[in-house]
């Protein structure tokens, strides 16, 4: 779309000759950056590098749709794998950003969870964003988001990622909607407003996060006593020697997914390194390094019992929490996050 | 004798200074060019095609063209005509097998959300199946019924155009009214007055304070013996030549609640609960400041370097108190410099972006987050754009009356 | 200083007045030197008191692929940058100041604009009108954006030299026979050099400090040493941007050294030359 109304200007094609891709190119593979990054360095990037001998580049990202949908339209492709979350993906399968999976070369569709087998993109890890604390400040364990808002019986900052997704459906239950009705209570304007309503109670006592390694710093330092949060980011903390706990009711969870943006050069090559991110054992290690729930249902398995009950995917966790609604986001997504956007800065 | 003044070769003296003139002009203007080129191509026409973009309405002309031609003829009471329906059902096949669906449902999504859904899946139906004698539009309104309501193709008949003032309406919290009016959006949707606003008076704080703190510092340095006020110099330029990042940094170690503040302050008794000065305006206005202090203070040492302490004296020897002597004698002189500074800080400020994105929450984001919020994060570049114009419009006639006032070339650079 | 017959009111003044100073100039350095002792703590968060004194933080910036490709990114940018921004603003100052021709006010305004457009709009214009061209995920693409943000002070700087520079000694250098080109390479240029110079740091410095138009123009190949600072500060602020800090603040004291030399030499062209 873009190439129709920027006109071409002669003089910089010259340019462009000197600009053509850089060196003959490594993969270059972006995600999400943090501890999540480093788990997949170890788990994937290492392994895939050993296995094949094709170097690696990596790169992070905050999950901006807009680096990938210039270089899809411009067809000067330099990103070859990229980590989206789920309405991301789907709307980015859509529009025609992302080449559609061959699944014949990643393995056996029914190994996998569901939402993780899509047209045009693997799922990686299944994650959940959560209410965390920490306990060494917080005498009393909070047991619900209605407990979030309660700022009298937890006084303290709470924080949240400033963004629409998932602090909406928050913000709903702890008005009293039960998980299983979240999106249903959502998707009328009264619901949405509603949610808002209960934002705004909250808001001075709010301290906003945007990228997933900031609420463990934040629970850390003490900046906030409750923190919604990626439960992965929490358990590396914990790890550190943290006092962090996950309350696992009303949380929301989804899954990674790797895509390749379309007319990236290196196609084969990245379709090589999904089919290898998708094997049981670099699950397992990528699920025993940070706490996120394995795709790959044979690498349930093959993590270890003490790891497996933090994960997202451990059946008491899922009890009551509520998956994403990718079609709610896809179809919502803009308007209730420019909304958002707009009553955040007021 | 009245003969014209004549060079050694016999040509008119004065012919030969023109022509010397112009030589010099063309010389002086080739000089210039490859850089007057180079920013043309890689600034002027890209920030051009930046404010072209606030304006620029391609998707539903592209790739609804037969529609938008037959809907020009809408009288706009009811349902358009079964032509338009047909129409959109020609386009919306060609759109499906062109893969620009989403293009159409993204740009009539922002008008009404839901339209992203409806076009996708009528999209997915196509090509219609018309029976002879059948309805186009019954098939429309029974695949869903939002293409029986007006308001949908008020939307599509309003967007039938190249251009469009919606973005440029929306960055000032107005939306189109149906007779093509502006008019205040409803309160809730309401945002970016109240941002630009909040980008003016913020940069007017931080310019206040800056001066504030900077004039007597300046004052101190150009009164000092020079081997002093050199040494006392380097604290000022060493932070200035410092990167921006690293003073961010430390703002933070500083600033947050368990930083050195707080814990100074809490192990001094002198507070009990530690206070909220980063991811606040506090910090904000910290950061900033001691960011744009040395743009007040060199300037102004330099004014006031150029002031002969004679003035004063001989003041204060007529009988002048010191601080009449002052602002009677001294101060008149540095306001055209120390206002130039201001003048400089106020516009730098304006743009201001990785500050308050890293040491505020939402309520300190100005205009340019929102240019950025809006490229990266919802791909809605129209509305960029149109933020980026409006800022662009603030800071350029700013910098106009700078250079108005103080040219351009007399820009200091400590 | 202040004379003994000074009264109370005065003596008052005086001492508030360079508490009010000292206190300001405290505020200016503080922040540096807050951040340089926390590089060589061995604690994984940016938190006083430091406890135990180590270089791992050292070994985690020089040992790490990211944060050395950014440096050595930070070093194929802003020299190329600033070399181009030193030929081209040389040249057009040279110009502007050698003759008057109409617009010239208006075309200088235009020159130093890039110092004032916010650059946000510089990140986006140049992000949405290069992306087609090829030109973003580029090392050029950065590079030429760079160069417009650093060539006003390229500018300025050569300007103000000029402004100061005897018009006479060009004709003194031709009458005595020499050829213009001589004339430029024997007087001129020794003479503009410490303007060309000096405009030349601040066009590295900017540079050198970009983030803006980096988040947007470059990819992770490209990233810059400021940029990674950027992402590191948002995401994890550990000790190791202490010491990409410490590494900056080396730099900038560098930079200022160069800089006073330069004046200082400048100073005594000018006056051995008028004398």
């Amino acid at each position: 779309m873009t190439k129709k109304y920027l006109p071409r200007v002669a003089v910089l094609s010259v340019a462009m000759a000197l600009a053509a891709p850089a060196m003959a190119k490594d993969l270059t593979v972006i995600s999400f950056g943090g501890a999540n990054k480093d788990a997949q360095v170890a788990a994937y990037y290492q392994t895939f590098e050993k296995a094949t001998g094709h170097k690696i580049t990596a790169g992070d990202y905050n999950g901006e749709m807009a680096k990938i949908k210039a270089m899809v339209d411009t067809k000067k492709v330099s990103w070859d794998l990229v980590e989206v979350e789920s309405p991301e993906l789907l709307r980015g399968c859509e529009e025609g950003m992302f080449e559609k999976i061959n699944w014949a070369k990643v393995g056996n569709k029914a190994d996998f969870v569901k939402p993780a087998v899509t047209e045009c993109g693997v799922g990686m890890f299944v994650w959940s964003t959560a209410m965390a604390y920490n306990a060494d400040k917080l005498k009393v364990a909070p047991k619900s988001w209605a407990d979030f808002w309660d700022v009298k019986k937890f006084p303290g900052k709470r924080g949240l990622r400033k963004g629409a997704k998932y602090t909406l459906e928050f913000a709903i239950q702890a008005d009293g909607v039960k998980p299983a009705d979240v999106y249903k209570v959502l998707s009328t304007k009264a619901g949405v407003d509603r949610a808002f309503k209960k934002l705004d109670q909250l808001k001075p006592n709010i301290q906003w996060w945007e990228a997933g390694a900031q609420p463990p710093q934040f629970l850390a330092s003490g900046d906030v006593v409750m923190s919604s949060a990626y439960n992965g980011r929490i358990d590396t903390a914990q790890k550190e020697g943290k006092n962090l706990k996950v309350v696992w009711a009303g949380s929301v969870y989804d899954v990674d997914s790797w895509a390749i943006p379309k007319g990236s050069p290196k196609l084969k090559e990245a379709m090589e390194f999904i089919a290898h991110a998708s094997k049981p054992e670099y699950q397992a290690i990528y699920s025993s390094k940070i706490a996120y729930g394995p795709t790959n249902t044979k690498a349930v398995q093959k993590v270890d019992p003490k790891s497996a009950t933090n994960l997202p995917t451990w059946p008491a966790n899922l009890r009551s929490a509520l998956p994403l609604d990718v079609n709610f986001w896809v179809e919502n997504g803009e308007e209730l996050e420019e909304r958002f956007n707009a009553w955040a800065a007021r | 004798m009245n003969a014209p003044l004549t060079a050694a070769d016999g040509e008119s003296l004065k012919v030969k200074l023109a022509r010397e003139r112009r030589n010099k002009q063309l010389k002086a203007i080739a000089l210039v060019a490859p850089l007057a080129l180079f920013l043309l191509l890689t600034f002027l026409v890209p920030i051009a095609m930046l404010l072209k973009r606030s304006v620029d309405n391609p998707e539903v002309i592209t790739y609804l063209p037969q529609t938008s031609a037959e809907i020009a003829s809408w009288d706009r009471r009811g349902l358009p005509s079964e032509a338009v329906f047909a129409a959109m059902a020609r386009d919306l096949t060609v759109a499906k097998e062109q893969k620009t669906v989403s293009e159409i449902s993204k740009r009539l999504n922002m008008d009404i959300s839901g339209f992203r859904s409806l076009i996708q899946r009528s999209a997915r139906k196509m090509p219609l199946e018309v029976a002879a004698g059948e309805s186009v539009r019954d098939q429309f309104i029974a695949m869903d019924e939002r293409w029986g309501d007006p308001d949908h193709w008020h939307v599509i008949a309003k967007n039938a155009k190249s251009w469009t003032p919606y973005y440029l309406y929306s960055s000032l919290d107005l939306r189109e009214t149906k007779a093509g009016t502006p008019e205040l959006a409803p309160e809730e949707e309401r945002a970016f007055l109240s941002i630009f606003g909040r980008t003016l008076w913020m940069s007017m704080w931080i310019t206040l304070i800056s001066v504030l703190l900077g004039y007597p510092i300046a004052y101190w340095l150009a009164n000092l013996p020079a081997r002093k006020s050199n040494l006392l110099m380097i604290l000022v330029l060493l932070p200035f030549w410092t990167s921006v990042l690293v003073r961010v940094a430390s703002w933070i170690v500083l600033l947050q609640q368990e930083g050195l503040i707080n814990s100074a302050l809490m192990g001094l008794g002198i507070i009990g609960e530690p206070l909220q000065l980063a991811f606040n305006r506090t910090g904000v206005y910290i950061a900033m400041v001691h960011i744009l202090l040395p743009f007040v203070i060199l300037p102004a040492y330099s004014v006031m370097k150029s002031i002969p302490p004679t003035y004063m004296r001989a003041a204060i020897s007529l009988g002048d108190h010191p601080f009449a002597a002052f602002w009677k004698i001294y101060f008149p002189q540095t306001v055209a410099g120390v206002a130039a500074g201001a003048l400089l800080v106020f516009i730098m400020c304006m743009g201001y972006y990785i500050t308050p994105a890293l040491l505020g929450g939402p309520q300190e984001q100005m205009v340019s987050y929102y240019v950025a919020f809006y490229t990266n994060v919802t791909i809605n570049w129209g509305m960029a754009a149109a933020l980026g114009s409006l800022l662009l419009v603030a800071t350029m006639t700013l910098y106009a009356v700078y250079s108005k006032l103080v040219g351009a070339n007399k820009l200091s650079l400590g | 200083m202040l004379p003994n017959y000074a009264s109370p009111i005065e003596r008052i003044w005086f001492w508030t007045f360079r508490i009010l100073c000292v206190s300001v100039l405290i505020f200016l350095v503080s922040p540096l030197l807050v951040i340089i002792p926390l590089s060589f703590s061995d604690n994984t968060f940016l938190l006083y008191p430091i406890e135990n004194f180590s270089l791992r933080w050292y070994q985690e910036f020089f040992g790490n692929e990211v944060w050395l490709n950014s440096l050595k990114n930070s070093f194929i940018v802003a020299p190329a940058a600033t070399l181009l921004a030193m030929v081209l603003g040389s040249l057009a100052a040279v110009g502007l100041s050698s003759s008057n021709f109409p617009g010239k006010a208006l075309l200088m305004s235009i020159l130093i604009s890039p110092m004032v457009v916010p650059v946000v709009i510089v990140g986006v214009g140049s992000y949405l009108f290069f992306a087609p061209l090829g030109l973003t995920n580029s090392y050029l693409g950065l590079i030429l954006v760079h160069t417009a943000l650093g060539v006003p002070f390229v500018v300025i700087t050569v300007s103000a030299t000029l402004g100061n520079f005897n018009v006479n000694l060009i004709k003194a250098s031709a009458n005595l026979g020499a050829n213009p080109l001589t004339t430029y390479r024997r007087i001129v240029f020794p003479l503009i050099a410490p303007g060309v110079i000096s405009g030349g740091l601040f066009a590295f410095a900017t540079s050198f400090d970009e983030v803006v138009v980096t988040l947007f123009l470059a990819g992770p190949e490209q990233s810059t040493l400021p940029r990674q600072m950027f992402g590191g500060i948002k995401e994890n602020i550990s000790p190791a941007i202490a010491a990409a800090a410490t590494v900056l603040i080396l730099f900038s004291i560098a930079l200022l050294l160069t800089l006073e030399w330069l004046r200082g030499r400048a100073e005594k062209m000018r006056t051995a030359v008028e004398h």
